[in-house]
């Protein structure tokens, strides 16, 4: 949840306060502050549109062009989802952001024993391009953008959208997508991991290496702070740990030959909102900062374009409670509001019932006029970077800046991010935070309302989403029917090709793609990834 | 009070979901409550959960499950260690699960219903009052 701690009085007055990163802050700033911190403007913040872009990587920000939204949607089966999507562009919302189910997420069909009982549930189900053509009917491919939350098997989902695009006839040059195809975020948190570390990594630069050559508007790679910073890792930590997560695939990329400014320009991040709104400011400025400088720095990138921090500032699903479920609206406001005021390029909030679980339509609409009304009415769009030269807040910047620095040595130190989760470190750093966290909610050490204070007793009753077990039917038969009338000759040649492929160093993309046009299953290709290359043996962590 | 043992209890993740903060929190608290705490790690199969309470003689499984399909994933533990032979092993779960689901789990045989944001004590309350 993130709030700091306040150390009080005892007339109740704030003798403290420790943002949870570490920083301090103190009761009043001013220019001596910045002097002692060294502050120099060139170097320091630029020009918004400059290097090294803490500011804004835009030179107008909102000026030129409003934030992108991206509700998270998708459930039950590829006909209820593509509802959803439209009604979403319909209330105004201008880009897509899929939830897939469990067992797609994790390489399973729907009929397969360990789908029972999750087909639809948290996600659309999706096991063959057919679902893919359903759920993107009617969906302008060359001008709505797709974000794919999707890690262990994003080769296969990326492979599947160009299949889909094309079959719309939509050439892939087109297509805009960003499956989220972090892999090692899901080894710290989130958990929807198959493959072993080296594999998993290798599929994650595929994609990158397949976009770069193929797939011109394609961003293939997010890179999640965001699920670390909700399984209890602090702000620094989320960025720390997301840069050293980055580094690792720069490092593979280049191991193949390719020249960082090739590529980086493709990555985009996913940082979190919740928690207290300054710190969070500090950390999306200085995050753009520190990775403009790490680009130029330590990889010669020297394209202005390719040193842009872009990303999704959003979600702040461990803010929301049960208890009072409406002060979620409120909370996701304040929330939007600093990743408005972070210069957030594309947003999405979590919508107040995701407390409980996926939203209603009603809910997510709200979330979505959330975002609209803070560019539409409150004046988010007047100037860029409203808060530069704040001596508080250029203040914690610039510490903000030295925490992020500590977390990535302290990774450095070990070997890097892939030892530093294949030994379970930053797993049982995190687990640490998110223990002394809530036993600091419980003793009433960080403040939750609703939860700790100002409590109400009775809950409201709010309606929610429900799941349908329908959906299962209806989807396995259609899988059922598509096993029997697909052209099974096609789909065993391809899966052999596709098995070559991922014995060799070549990239699987290519054969992926043929995959999916034979209408092989999700199931069927994840299999000959889990022959392949096995499965991971989590590090035991206590 | 005093207790004759030390109470051992596997914290496990039955299911693909992989949201395991919850299920690593309460292992530590149960520890820090001077439990014996397995995990189980994530992704694991309802017969992978009972081999590992058979193999470490556990006293409690404690399941967490997020996605919301607690009552299936409940009702198949409860089968099957009345199957086994093994209805001296205590099944709790925690997680995201409705107030109405309480008394649906509670009637299939699960001895404690957590939801998520309930305090340790009150779960290391109830698991030391079932011995």
């Amino acid at each position: 949840m993130g709030v700091a701690k306040y150390i009080k009085n005892q007339s109740d007055g704030i003798d403290k306060v420790i943002y949870q990163s570490g920083i301090e802050v103190k009761p009043c700033y001013g220019p001596k502050d910045l002097e002692d911190i060294g502050f120099d403007y060139d170097k320091d913040l630029g020009d918004p549109g400059q290097y090294p872009f803490t500011r804004n990587i835009h030179p107008q920000g909102y000026r030129s062009r409003a934030w992108t939204t991206r509700q998270y949607t998708g459930f039950g089966t590829p006909q209820d989802t593509n509802e959803r999507f439209k009604y979403m562009i319909a209330h105004g919302q201008n880009g897509l952001n899929v939830a897939f189910d469990l067992p797609t997420q994790m390489g399973y069909d729907s009929d397969s024993p360990q789908s029972e009982g999750e087909v639809g549930r948290v996600g659309m189900a999706v096991d063959s391009l057919q679902d893919f053509e359903i759920a993107f009917k009617d969906i302008q491919f060359d001008k709505i953008g797709s974000g794919l939350t999707i890690n262990a098997v994003a080769t296969i989902m990326l492979a599947m959208y160009q299949a889909t695009a094309e079959k719309y006839g939509y050439p892939k040059e087109k297509i805009s997508a960003t499956p989220q195809n972090d892999i090692l975020k899901e080894m710290i948190g989130r958990g929807a991991w198959i493959f072993p570390v080296e594999p998993s990594v290798r599929l994650v630069c595929d994609t990158i290496e397949y976009s770069v050559k193929e797939l011109p508007r394609c961003n293939p790679v997010s890179i999640c702070g965001y699920h670390i910073r909700e399984s209890g890792a602090t702000p620094s930590q989320e960025v720390g740990f997301a840069f050293e997560i980055a580094k690792t695939y720069i490092d593979n990329l280049v191991g193949r030959g390719l020249a960082p400014d090739d590529f980086v320009g493709r990555f985009s991040f996913n940082l979190n909102v919740f928690g207290n709104m300054w710190e969070q400011i500090a950390k999306f400025r200085a995050a753009r900062k520190l990775w403009a400088k790490l680009l130029k720095e330590e990889y010669g990138v020297t394209d202005k374009k390719n040193l842009f921090l872009r990303g999704l500032f959003g979600g702040g699903g461990s803010g929301l409670t049960k208890e009072q479920p409406e002060n979620n609206i409120i909370r996701g406001a304040y929330y939007a509001l600093a990743a408005a005021l972070s210069g957030a390029q594309t947003t999405a909030l979590c919508s107040f019932d995701e407390a409980f679980t996926i939203p209603t339509p009603r809910a997510a609409l709200l979330s979505l006029r959330t975002l609209e009304i803070l560019m539409e009415e409150v004046g988010l769009r007047d100037t860029v970077d409203p808060l530069a030269g704040s001596y508080f807040v250029e203040t914690i910047t610039k510490e903000m800046e030295d925490k992020i620095k500590e977390e990535m040595l302290r990774v450095q130190k070990i070997g890097g991010m892939t030892n530093a989760i294949s030994s379970g470190y930053i797993q049982r750093e995190v687990a640490r935070q998110a223990y002394e966290f809530e036993k600091s909610l419980q003793n009433g050490e960080i403040i939750k309302v609703g939860v700790n204070k100002y409590t109400e007793g009775e809950q409201p009753d709010v309606d929610l989403h429900e799941y349908d077990d329908s959906w299962v039917n209806t989807q396995i038969s259609r899988l059922k029917e598509l096993r029997r009338t697909r052209d099974n000759r096609e789909v065993s040649r391809s899966l052999k090709a596709l098995e070559k492929t991922a014995k060799s160093e070549n990239n699987v993309m290519p054969a992926l793609v043929d995959c999916c046009r034979a209408y092989a299953t999700v199931g069927e290709m994840t299999g000959v990834f889990r022959d392949v290359f096995g499965e991971w043996d989590e590090p035991c962590l206590f | 009070m005093e207790y004759k043992k030390r109470i051992r209890v596997l914290v496990a993740k039955p299911g693909l979901d992989g949201h395991d903060r919850g299920a690593k929190v309460i292992a530590l608290a149960l520890r820090d409550a001077g439990m014996e705490v397995l995990y189980s790690g994530l992704h694991q199969s309802i017969e992978q959960i009972i081999a590992t309470a058979v193999q470490e003689s556990v006293d409690v499984i404690g399941l967490s499950v997020m996605t919301g399909a607690h009552l299936p994933i409940c009702a198949r533990l409860m089968k099957m260690l009345r199957e086994k032979d093994l209805s001296d092993v205590f099944v709790v779960v925690g997680g995201v699960i409705p107030q109405n689901d309480i008394p649906k789990l509670e009637k299939i045989g699960v001895k404690g219903v957590f939801p998520g944001g309930t305090r340790f004590e009150v779960i290391i309350d109830s698991i030391r009052a079932l011995f």
